[in-house]
């Protein structure tokens, strides 16, 4: 598992324009956020309530979704990449369709289910007096549903690519089958774990279609920060923009802070 | 099998709505090339959502009235549509929501007169279901009923401000849409019990929505002024397009949407 030694050598031309191209394609718009950033007014807008109440709702429900992805999405990628039954490759479809469904339909098909009158949603209302469109929880489920396939993905592919002789050596030792997931499975792909989590979280954070679509649109009830910045560019462009420079902070900062801490370990590991 | 169609059309209703909020239709008629000093060139027209089915129309009766025009509109809310024009999108036609967005488009200098074309009142659309709570626009103060209106910076929604504080009424919306049609299609599904848009919406959404009026002398009303924007590379239909907005056959059309004459 150790690392390849690659040489380092300096690109041929036909390769090295067309990076360049890429990373100023890529770079150049996050540098002009950086540069017409409302800098002498950006304290003001932050410390705004609607901007911390966006920043706040955003950060928990992300988190909240992140939690609820890895509960669930780690025994579904663990079936995915393990366990055979009928259907597995339906559920592996299934499983990914969010990935590439447009969010606002992901929010339509949210409400068809969970909606007041949705096929769940109805059960819910009737019997529980649960609601979830307009909802705190809402804002939750519709970043659960768009970021878990993430988690899922990453973590499946960590466990197909896994030398399973470690396990089965567990295994022939006596240990049970709950044992080797805990103590070998789980451990070797512990990065991937971090990576999917980590992944999971920054989707969640940036979700903005599905949220609106399924949850709407309220200050400190469903408004989260990329939903502060959408509404805000209707009213004050400026300070849209330096909501969206926070937005970028802290997807840089959970990038990077976690990158260091988890993967590069794992990578070494 | 009742519920099955009935989530059908809701789902219809809502593909109307998500192309309502960018799309672009272009009603073509003819292909034949104009000058620019006729009024059958090409022009793109940007205008706001709530204007969808009647301008569709009239971009449709104005083609067949003058061949060789090709008019292409553009939907979105007001508020966008301007900011776009601002930053020199190729519109040759503003016809906006609100005064106050023609003038941020005014000041900019992209459009020098604009003239009102349409009037339109609000209404409260609720959910085609008889044991719906509001049955009147008071009860959209009486706690619990999940009411939903356009966000303040959009003129649907500064009008749904301007119609609670004439009235003395406090309202708790459960959620600030980004423009009417969202808003429409939370009271379709029946998410919401009541959503405030405009008339010419209720009218517009059929049997999906059921309007409860709302009084004349308690309503509030909006007006839509339309500018040809200045530099526009066939500034002749442009300005032939605005006046037909405003001529007797284009005001039908308005009419027939759910719109007052100004």
């Amino acid at each position: 598992m150790s690392r390849r030694d690659r040489s380092v050598t300096s690109p041929p031309w036909p390769v090295a324009v067309p990076a360049g191209l890429a990373l100023l394609f890529l770079g150049l718009p996050i540098l002009a956020l950086v540069a017409r950033a409302p800098w002498d007014r950006m304290w003001s807008v932050l410390t705004s309530e609607t901007s911390l109440q966006a920043l706040r709702l955003s950060l928990e429900t992300a988190s909240a979704a992140t939690v609820i992805a890895f509960l669930v999405g780690v025994p579904m990628a663990w079936v995915l990449a393990r366990a055979d039954f009928p259907g597995r490759r339906l559920a592996r479809a299934l499983v990914t369709v969010p990935l590439v469904l447009p969010p606002v339909v992901g929010g339509i098909a949210l409400l068809l289910a969970f909606g007041r009158r949705g096929l769940v949603g109805q059960y819910l209302d009737s019997c529980c007096g649960i609601t979830l469109p307009f909802t705190t929880p809402g804002v939750v489920v519709a970043e659960a549903f768009v970021a878990m396939p993430f988690l899922v993905i990453t973590v499946e592919g960590a466990l197909r690519s896994l030398d399973t002789k470690l396990e089965d050596a567990a295994a022939t030792l006596g240990a049970t089958r709950l044992a080797v997931l805990r103590r070998v499975t789980l451990p070797m792909i512990l990065p991937s774990l971090a990576a999917g989590a980590v992944l999971t979280f920054a989707r969640a954070l940036g979700e903005f279609g599905a949220t609106i679509t399924f949850a709407g649109n309220l200050p400190g009830v469903t408004q989260t920060l990329p939903l502060a910045v959408y509404v805000g560019l209707e009213g004050d462009p400026s300070e849209a923009v330096a909501l969206s420079l926070v937005l970028l902070a802290v997807s840089v900062i959970v990038l990077v802070a976690l990158r260091d801490r988890w993967l590069r370990t794992g990578a070494a590991a | 099998m009742r519920r099955h169609r009935s989530a059908l059309v809701a789902l219809a209703a809502l593909a109307l709505a998500a192309c309502s909020a960018t799309s672009t239709s272009t009603v073509a008629s003819s292909t034949a090339p104009s000058g620019s000093d006729s009024a059958a060139g090409s022009i793109t027209v940007f205008a706001a959502s709530s204007l969808k089915e009647a301008f569709t129309q009239i971009a449709l009766d104005y083609e067949a009235t003058h061949p060789g025009a090709q008019v292409t509109i553009s939907f979105g809310a007001s508020s966008v549509l301007a900011t776009q024009i601002t930053q020199q999108a190729p519109a040759d036609v503003f016809a906006s929501a609100s005064q106050k967005t023609m003038d941020t488009v005014i000041a900019a200098g992209d459009a020098t007169g604009d003239h009102v074309f349409a009037v339109n009142t609000m209404e409260v659309a609720t959910p085609p279901d008889p044991t719906t709570p509001v049955t009147s626009l008071a009860d959209l103060a009486k706690p619990g009923v999940k009411v939903v209106v356009c966000q303040k910076d959009v003129p649907c929604g500064s009008a749904a401000e301007r119609l609670f504080a004439q009235d003395h009424l406090t309202v708790t919306p459960v959620s600030q849409e980004v423009d009417v049609k969202a808003v429409l299609s939370k009271v379709v599904l029946g998410e919401a019990d009541a959503g405030i848009v405009y008339a010419t919406d209720v009218l517009a959404a059929g049997p999906t929505v059921v309007g409860v009026p709302i009084p004349a002398d308690q309503n509030v009303t909006t007006t839509y002024p339309i500018a040809a924007i200045n530099g526009s590379a066939n500034a002749a239909t442009a300005q032939a397009f605005v006046a037909y907005v405003l001529s007797p056959a284009g005001q039908k059309v308005l009419t027939a949407a759910g719109f007052t004459s100004p």
